[in-house]
């Protein structure tokens, strides 16, 4: 092998080594910076009352996040209990029942959705959304209509993946299907989405980390109560919109119990995640070769 | 001493009920687009035969195959003229439903295509979206339809097991078993073994003459041999000068590769090109 070669090999390696270790460094160092800002609340506040407690009062030294827990959690899964159905089925639409034609109008706009900030969402929610809530009883500033909202912002992800999936399953089991007898609503319900199912559950936890990470859409519509929610149409507080909210005039503790705040959406974070990655796999595993 | 009492065997004789023609195409044009895929078709296939189309790849042989269960419609833009009939009635009328006829006229694909399911879902799937949920009779059709497919001995101990764990053979005659379950009158073969070993091959082949007993099937094959070995008639399709494809020559399969009446075809199977 000539010398520059091998110059030029070790070369490339180094430098692709070197970014690769500096991303990784990125995010432990932002790990490890959460993780020192946070501990210190817990000399102050038990876990278990930092999690399970109902009052989240900074300056009597109360902090309790379950209202902020329960808040995230409802927004996120009213978000996606509406997401996932009309998710699937517009990826169903663009994979296997509209014609060519409406797929090339409509494949890009679904993407051009994704790239839209967040902050849009928000004002259209303010503005259109929760007038229309209020009709409903509240004051309109409810998890309601911040499901509604994050619906609206998980559905192009749902959409755009779960799409993806359902046209990378092979033509042939579609026509093995049809030319079985099978109705265009059997194929699609009985081979397309089973054959799909991991990139659809994939779609899913996407939007789910979406919907757990999102701000300021939420900040804008949800009401940022810090009581308990009782109904659906009751405001409330995310664990992000907490930290977003008070982190500007926050010292001492009360900062430490925001960070406190973002280690706990971390490990929700990663729970999400490694469901999905367990679902992924199974579902690989299974029948290992159908993607080939 | 001489055995004369016995009559001499006659050569062969014909069992299934004697209807005369079970698929008939009349004058069929095909179009993708402005392209014209197929020209002035006309063929009739007799019940309970095996029939070989054979040619040079691009002639035509999967488009004309794909028109007898209809599975062309899913092409966008594609065109048919003319009649293709099963049993005297015309499949391409407004008021034929495209999912009977499809029951009626199974297919098997050139690359076996199970569905990532176990072997015995493959199998029921299709009795199982024409209603029938009842478990004694579904256990009693994947018997029965793997022992027809030659596959019972090989997977009797592994049914819930995964159809993509078989070998391609067994993938192969499990997609013909699959057919089989939904009791078709017509099954189609698109090159059925071109995906497979010789040994594999050589059992489709055994299977398809003992299914001819009781079902008209169309085979498109590009090995010659197996067109010889397998096939009652034989058609030889080829494409013209603008790339329609045509029949040349449908005859016999023993006229067709002894006697050829057309020059085109004789140059093709003692090959000359294709």
């Amino acid at each position: 092998m000539k010398i520059s070669h091998y110059i030029t090999d070790r070369a490339a390696k180094t430098t692709v080594l070197i970014c690769a270790a500096s991303s990784i460094l990125i995010l432990v160092a932002i790990i490890i910076f959460i993780v020192l800002q946070g501990l210190p609340t817990f000399q102050k506040v038990s876990v278990f009352n930092f999690i399970f407690g109902m009052e989240w009062r900074p300056t009597n030294g109360q902090f309790g996040i379950l209202p902020m827990i329960v808040g995230s959690i409802a927004v996120t899964f009213g978000a996606l209990l509406l997401a996932i159905p009309l998710g699937i089925a517009c990826a169903i639409l663009l994979a296997d029942v509209a014609p060519h034609r409406v797929r090339q109008i409509l494949r890009p706009a679904v993407e051009l959705l994704v790239g839209i900030p967040s902050v849009v969402y928000g004002l259209v929610g303010l503005v259109l959304l929760v007038p229309a809530v209020r009709q409903l009883g509240g004051n309109g500033f409810s998890i309601l209509t911040a499901s509604l909202v994050l619906m609206a912002m998980v559905l192009p992800t749902i959409i755009s993946i779960s799409d993806d999936a359902l046209r990378a399953v092979p033509r042939a089991y579609k026509e093995g299907a049809l030319a079985l007898g099978a109705t265009r609503w059997q194929t699609i319900s009985r081979v397309l989405l089973p054959s799909a199912r991991s990139g659809i559950v994939a779609s899913i936890v996407l939007g789910m980390g979406r919907a757990v990470g999102e701000t300021m859409a939420m900040i804008m519509v949800i009401g940022n109560s810090i009581a308990f929610p009782k109904s659906p149409l009751d405001p409330a507080r995310t664990l992000t919109g907490n930290i977003a909210v008070e982190i500007n005039y926050a010292s001492g503790t009360h900062e430490n119990a925001l960070f406190a705040t973002g280690i706990i959406l971390l490990l929700f974070i990663i729970i999400l995640n490694s469901i999905t990655i367990t679902v992924l796999k199974k579902g690989i595993h299974k029948y290992a070769e159908h993607l080939s | 001493m001489k055995i004369n009492s016995l009559p001499p065997q006659p050569v062969k004789q014909p069992e299934a009920p004697v209807c005369e023609t079970k698929l008939r195409t009349e004058n069929i044009n095909l179009f993708y687009g402005k392209f014209q895929a197929l020209r002035g078709v006309n063929m009739e296939i007799t019940p309970c035969s095996i029939t070989a189309i054979i040619g040079p790849s691009g002639c035509g042989k999967s488009s004309l195959l794909r028109l007898f269960n209809r599975l062309n419609d899913l092409i966008p833009n594609a065109r048919v003229e003319g009649k293709i009939e099963l049993d005297g009635v015309n499949i391409y009328e407004r008021t034929i439903d495209v999912v009977e006829l499809r029951k009626r006229v199974g297919m098997v694909f050139q690359k076996p295509n199970p569905f990532p399911m176990s072997i015995y879902d493959n199998i029921v799937f299709g009795p199982k979206q024409h209603g029938n949920n009842n478990h004694a009779e579904l256990d009693k059709i994947v018997e029965k339809v793997l022992r027809q497919a030659a596959l019972w001995d090989e997977v009797k101990d592994k049914l819930q097991q995964s159809a993509l764990n078989l070998s391609g053979g067994q993938q192969q005659r499990l997609c013909i078993a699959r057919v089989l379950s939904v009791e078709p009158e017509v099954i189609l073969m698109d090159e059925p073994c071109s995906a497979l070993d010789p040994i594999a091959t050589l059992k489709i082949e055994e299977l398809m003459r003992s299914l001819a007993e009781n079902y008209t099937i169309v085979i498109v094959t590009h090995n010659m041999q197996q067109a010889a070995r397998v096939s009652d008639m034989a058609a030889f399709m080829m494409m013209a000068p603008d790339r329609a494809g045509e029949l040349v020559e449908y005859d016999e399969t023993s006229h067709i590769f002894t006697n050829p009446k057309d020059k085109r075809t004789e140059d093709y199977i003692t090959g000359r090109f294709g």
